[in-house]
């Protein structure tokens, strides 16, 4: 029983890590999800080893730890389609906003532009000089 | 259907580090004094394409980082639909769309959706052989046969579409690799779009060369059979444009 200590501490490690991540809303729910089954699982397991066996057992596995080895690659593929799924959406929200703000910089600009020609075309010059503010950050 | 003069027409130019081009190809469409306005799609260059555009008498889009050609048309196409614009046309910032072939490309309005400006309908000289040549004869075999018309040359930027093909791009455009040309096409004539084809003579690039390298080549073949093969299986647009010009 003694060398399911470290694990069980490993695995209340990452769940805390989670649990505070999300708590500090650095994570999104939906992505520790995930992660909070496999660390609970990871602490359930860590607990009571005999569990695995038994389950191995019901399931047909011969070495026990086959099972905990697929479960990890099924899930860790769970996690990686998820954020490739949300980097898809992501990047095409990206790509969205980044149409709509050059197409609003090229409607400011020509608004810019006609507001000054308008000011200074007024009245005998005498209107004041309007700051129209950089015309491009990048210079 | 407006006629050509009455139309409102939007050139769309995606220009990525063409400093050096694209202000005679914005001068040349401009002088061509056919009532074009033209739109210079900034895609996040590094250089001073979208000054020089500007100054050419162009209204320039500046893209925040780059998006690929795709990227760039859809937010033409997006602006060509805020600005209600009847028709637009792509034509390439590195001179090789000739500007005076832009009316004849349009006329190919009249009676499709989208017109494509073909390189390889009996007219100039552009000439491609080995994995490049069958992939470009294999694609236009297929899309022809989707779009029930004859198209020599699917993979042509050179292309005009009405306010139903603009409707449509706004709907489905790809910013991958392929995705502006062969998806977009695709789904366009799933969607309802009718397509022609109009023979162009192809200017030589004036800066940079088209690659000839065999490799290459083999691999934009497997590229293009794949962005088909996803193409074909991507589900149609519904298109709210109502408009029908036949």
């Amino acid at each position: 029983m003694g060398n399911t200590l470290p694990p069980f501490i490993f695995a209340l490690v990452m769940v805390a890590i989670v649990l505070e991540l999300v708590r500090r809303k650095v994570f999104r729910e939906k992505y520790a999800a995930l992660w909070l089954i496999i660390g609970a699982s990871a602490l359930v397991l860590a607990g009571w080893p005999d569990l695995l066996t038994g389950v191995s057992k019901i399931v047909g596995i011969q070495v026990a730890s086959n099972l905990l080895f697929a479960l990890c690659i099924v899930l860790l593929l769970g996690v990686c389609l998820h954020l490739s799924w949300e980097l898809s959406v992501v990047e095409d929200e990206n790509r969205t906003l980044a149409e709509e703000v050059a197409i609003m910089r090229t409607a400011v600009e020509r608004l810019e532009h006609e507001f000054h020609e308008l000011s200074t075309a007024g009245p005998r010059g005498e209107t004041p000089r309007l700051e129209t503010g950089p015309q491009s950050p990048k210079d | 259907m407006l006629s050509p003069d009455a139309r409102h027409v939007l050139v769309i130019m995606p220009a990525w580090n063409e400093g050096e081009t694209v202000g005679t190809t914005v001068a040349e469409v401009i002088n061509l004094n056919e009532g074009y306005d033209v739109l210079v799609v900034d895609d996040g260059s590094t250089d001073r394409t979208a000054d020089v555009a500007a100054a050419a008498g162009a209204t320039v889009l500046r893209l925040p980082f780059n998006m690929g050609v795709g990227g760039a048309m859809r937010a033409g196409f997006k602006y060509a639909d805020r600005h209600n614009y009847d028709a637009v046309i792509q034509v390439d910032a590195d001179g090789q769309h000739d500007p005076r072939e832009i009316s004849s490309v349009l006329e190919g309005l009249r009676s499709a959706d989208i017109a494509i400006g073909a390189r390889f309908a009996s007219k100039g000289d552009y000439k491609v052989s080995g994995p490049r040549q069958w992939a470009m004869v294999f694609l236009a075999a297929v899309i022809s046969r989707l779009a029930r018309t004859k198209l020599t040359d699917v993979t042509s930027g050179f292309r005009a579409g009405n306010k139903r093909a603009i409707a449509q791009y706004l709907d489905h455009y790809p910013a991958e690799y392929l995705g502006d040309t062969i998806d977009s096409l695709v789904v366009a004539i799933k969607s309802g779009c009718r397509v022609t084809q109009i023979p162009v003579a192809m200017r030589p690039r004036q800066g940079g060369t088209p690659s000839h390298n065999p490799a290459k080549s083999a691999i934009y073949l497997l590229r293009s059979v794949f962005a088909l093969l996803f193409a074909m299986t991507r589900s149609r647009s519904q298109i709210a444009v109502g408009e029908s010009n036949a």
